[in-house]
């Protein structure tokens, strides 16, 4: 039992005796409170930092100090995975990062994607949320699309089917969350709808597109598309799998976008149909602009996500970053370097995506101050 | 209306292209023979089997991959989500390196990595490593000892759920009586000997087989034992670690959601930590973890469709290889959705259930 409950007051020490108090501060205490804070915590210490002594000079001598990186195949043989061979990313880096697009004219898509690149890293700051965005936006994809496609200003012309490795990410990307608002702000506000028939068919649209996986989607852009078009009209694969990209991605933006419009007291409804707006206006004019500047972290989320789908497309035979990694993995010659290939793109995974992450968070905190749910409230 | 005028336009263009191309339609064609192989499953299958058949052990295999997938990436996320709140500076740093690095990188290129490497760093099939004693892993897959099917092992299999029966029966009885006297039972220890030696009496029963089926190396292979190709291997530990760090993503924020003043009123109560984490903080955050949890398992599942890219025989890799056969495109994607559907609702429906089950009670 307590021994406090026992009645008798517990005698305290007297103060001559007692040690002083374990010190709070210094490198000691730190050490003490986060390496060996207990037994259990000071084998894991243990553990892990015997496995790391073992593991990271060896790890950073592979990586870094012997590593060939010039792209010298007999070097890398004579290296014999002792050590990485940067020369394969060397060797191949343009297959990688473009595709089959037509070697003397890489230039073309180096620009156009550092163009959107730029242009999404000024979107970033809350700055640049004006007006002249979304026109700055057009005219940034109609140069991407020129740049690309070529067929005008003495540039030319190069098949969507060329198309390959970082643009066509970027661009898959791009017009996936794009093109998925305007359809997922529609889904959403029909599922909230009080049509029955609106509300259904949104309802089931959503479900469904969630409840399958994301590769049934591009075989339905790559097999089922061409048998739904008219005889004669055709669309080429980019377009076929972007659409399908963008109605895949519409569904999670749906629910996205509902959670901000759940997020709304039902005051604003009440107010905006007190001062006699009909429902589309309420909804244009004071519903949806506090809905959608709730869920702009989101968004960022799922450019993210959508940017991680786009390697999909690979299954459905375009050469995106991972589809180009593996097109550049088809020379027999520098094959057994894929573990370079494979780390080369996967940093430009993971730094991308850490990035947006990371904006996202930080985003989240700056608008947290004026977009909270609470703060309309009062 | 405008849905139904553009149904009915987009179900015109069709039946003109099937017919321009002379591609057939209606589900007529599963009963006939695929012709194709199906290079591993739990289904009996030949290549004259039939492609509803054929559809089956895709649907099969799909589910062997996420059963397995499942139970490896809770234990996973589990154990680095509470890793990520340890208060040791390294284990919580290499618990959140983990989650940041499988989690920032699609999982179609670490699939294609895992299988790079199983295909072409492990070694050849004659000269496997022996991870256990007869343990073998090489560029074949993974082969270990199973024991050999008899009556000792089917009386034990179906002891089984007996014995855990009487377990679950004697927790019941605890608890019924903890509630009426106030009095708590320490039933662990004889619940978990129930549920060990029913079975162990069934199969002492049945004789106590001993008989192993090991792998044995020979010169080209290993032959013997059971064994999981390195597609499945891949595959499943792909799945598995990149689910787990979204799991352990979802156990953490768990955990975190349970209010300090539990922890601190278990601490004040004389609860020890780990009894603090089992008996206060666990149930508590259970209650938020279900939901997402959920949905990572479906997702799992859903994502067990990248075994097209690896050449693992899951269902959409069979629906590819039926569409390359005969073009009924339409078909077999409806195929494909109706099952993940299926599925969806099936765990959608559990889950309810159980959630229900944990949901906190008021009034």
């Amino acid at each position: 039992m307590d021994r406090g409950a026992q009645g008798a007051p517990a005698r305290l020490p007297s103060g001559a005796g007692r040690p002083p108090p374990r010190r709070a501060r210094g490198p000691l205490a730190w050490l003490r409170a986060n390496l060996f804070s207990s037994a259990f915590s000071a084998v894991a210490t243990l553990v892990v930092a015997t496995v790391c002594a073992g593991v990271l000079p060896g790890a950073v001598r592979w990586l870094i100090t012997r590593a060939v990186y010039a792209p010298d195949y007999e070097a890398c043989r004579r290296l014999a995975h002792r050590a990485a061979c940067w020369g394969f990313v060397s060797e191949k880096h343009r297959l990688i990062l473009f595709g089959r697009y037509p070697y003397e004219e890489q230039w073309r898509p180096l620009a156009a994607t550092l163009l959107v690149v730029a242009a999404l890293a000024v979107t970033a700051h809350p700055w640049a949320w004006r007006r002249w965005l979304l026109p700055a936006w057009a005219a940034v994809l109609a140069a991407f699309s020129v740049l690309m496609r070529g067929g005008l200003v003495g540039l030319s012309r190069v098949d969507p089917g060329l198309w390959g490795g970082l643009p066509l990410t970027v661009i898959l990307t791009l017009v996936g969350v794009s093109a998925s608002i305007p359809i997922g702000v529609a889904l959403a506000l029909g599922r909230r709808s009080r049509l029955p028939l609106v509300r259904a068919a949104s309802t089931i649209y959503i479900e469904m597109v969630r409840g399958v996986p994301l590769i049934t989607v591009l075989f339905v852009a790559s097999f089922v598309f061409p048998l739904l078009l008219p005889q004669g009209l055709r669309l080429d694969v980019l377009a076929r799998v972007a659409i399908g990209i963008t109605l895949f991605q519409a569904a999670y933006m749906a629910e996205v976008v509902r959670g901000g419009l759940q997020a709304l007291p039902r005051g604003q409804h009440e107010a905006a149909a007190s001062l006699g707006l009909s429902w589309w206006q309420a909804q244009r004019r004071v519903i949806l602009p506090q809905a959608l500047a709730l869920v702009i972290p989101s968004f960022v989320n799922s450019l993210l996500s959508t940017f991680m789908d786009t390697s999909l497309v690979t299954v459905v035979s375009m050469y995106d970053l991972t589809g180009s990694l593996r097109l550049s993995l088809g020379d027999p010659q520098w094959r057994k370097f894929f573990l370079e290939g494979y780390l080369f793109v996967g940093a430009i995974y993971f730094v991308s995506c850490l990035a947006m992450s990371r904006y996202s968070h930080w985003l989240e905190r700056r608008l947290g101050r004026w977009a909270r749910p609470e703060a309309l409230r009062t | 209306m405008a849905l139904v005028l553009a149904s009915a336009w987009l179900a015109r263009n069709t039946r003109q292209n099937l017919e321009a191309r002379q591609i057939r339609s209606g589900f007529g064609f599963l009963a006939e023979p695929a012709g194709f192989d199906i290079g591993e499953g739990v289904v009996p299958y030949t290549p004259s089997d039939s492609y509803l058949w054929a559809f089956a052990a895709g649907v099969a295999n799909t589910l062997r991959v996420a059963v397995a997938g499942i139970a490896l990436a809770s234990v996973l996320g589990l154990v680095v989500g509470i890793g990520r709140l340890s208060r040791n500076v390294l284990v919580r740093g290499l618990c959140t390196a983990y989650v940041e690095v499988l989690r920032n990188i699609p999982l179609i290129l670490q699939l294609f990595a895992w299988y790079t490497v199983t295909t072409e760093l492990l070694p050849e099939a004659a000269t496997p490593l022996e991870l256990a004693p007869r343990v073998y892993l090489s560029k074949g897959g993974l082969q270990f000892p199973v024991p050999v099917w008899s009556r000792g092992w089917a009386l034990a299999l179906g002891a089984a759920p007996l014995g855990i029966g009487s377990a679950w029966a004697l927790f019941r009885w605890a608890r019924a009586r903890r509630e009426r006297t106030g009095h708590t039972p320490q039933v662990l220890w004889p619940a978990a000997l129930v549920a060990v030696a029913l079975p162990v009496a069934g199969w002492l029963a049945g004789g106590a087989p001993r008989a192993l089926d090991l792998p044995e190396v020979t010169a080209f292979n290993v032959a013997g034992g059971l064994g999981v190709t390195p597609e499945f291997l891949a595959l499943l530990v792909g799945l598995a670690t990149f689910t787990g760090a979204y799991i352990a993503e979802i156990v953490r924020s768990g955990i975190l959601a349970v209010p300090h003043g539990q922890t601190e009123a278990a601490a004040a109560v004389g609860l020890s930590r780990r009894q603090i984490l089992r008996l206060v903080v666990l149930p508590q955050a259970l209650r938020v973890i279900l939901p997402p949890l959920t949905s990572q398992f479906l997702n799992l599942t859903k994502n067990s469709s990248l075994a097209v890219a690896i050449g693992y025989p899951d269902l959409v890799s069979i629906a590819n290889t039926a569409i390359n056969q005969n073009g009924q495109a339409l078909e077999c994607v409806l195929i494909i959705m109706t099952v993940y559907l299926a599925l969806n609702l099936l765990t959608a429906l559990a889950m309810g259930y159980y959630n229900r089950r944990v949901a906190l009670v008021e009034r």
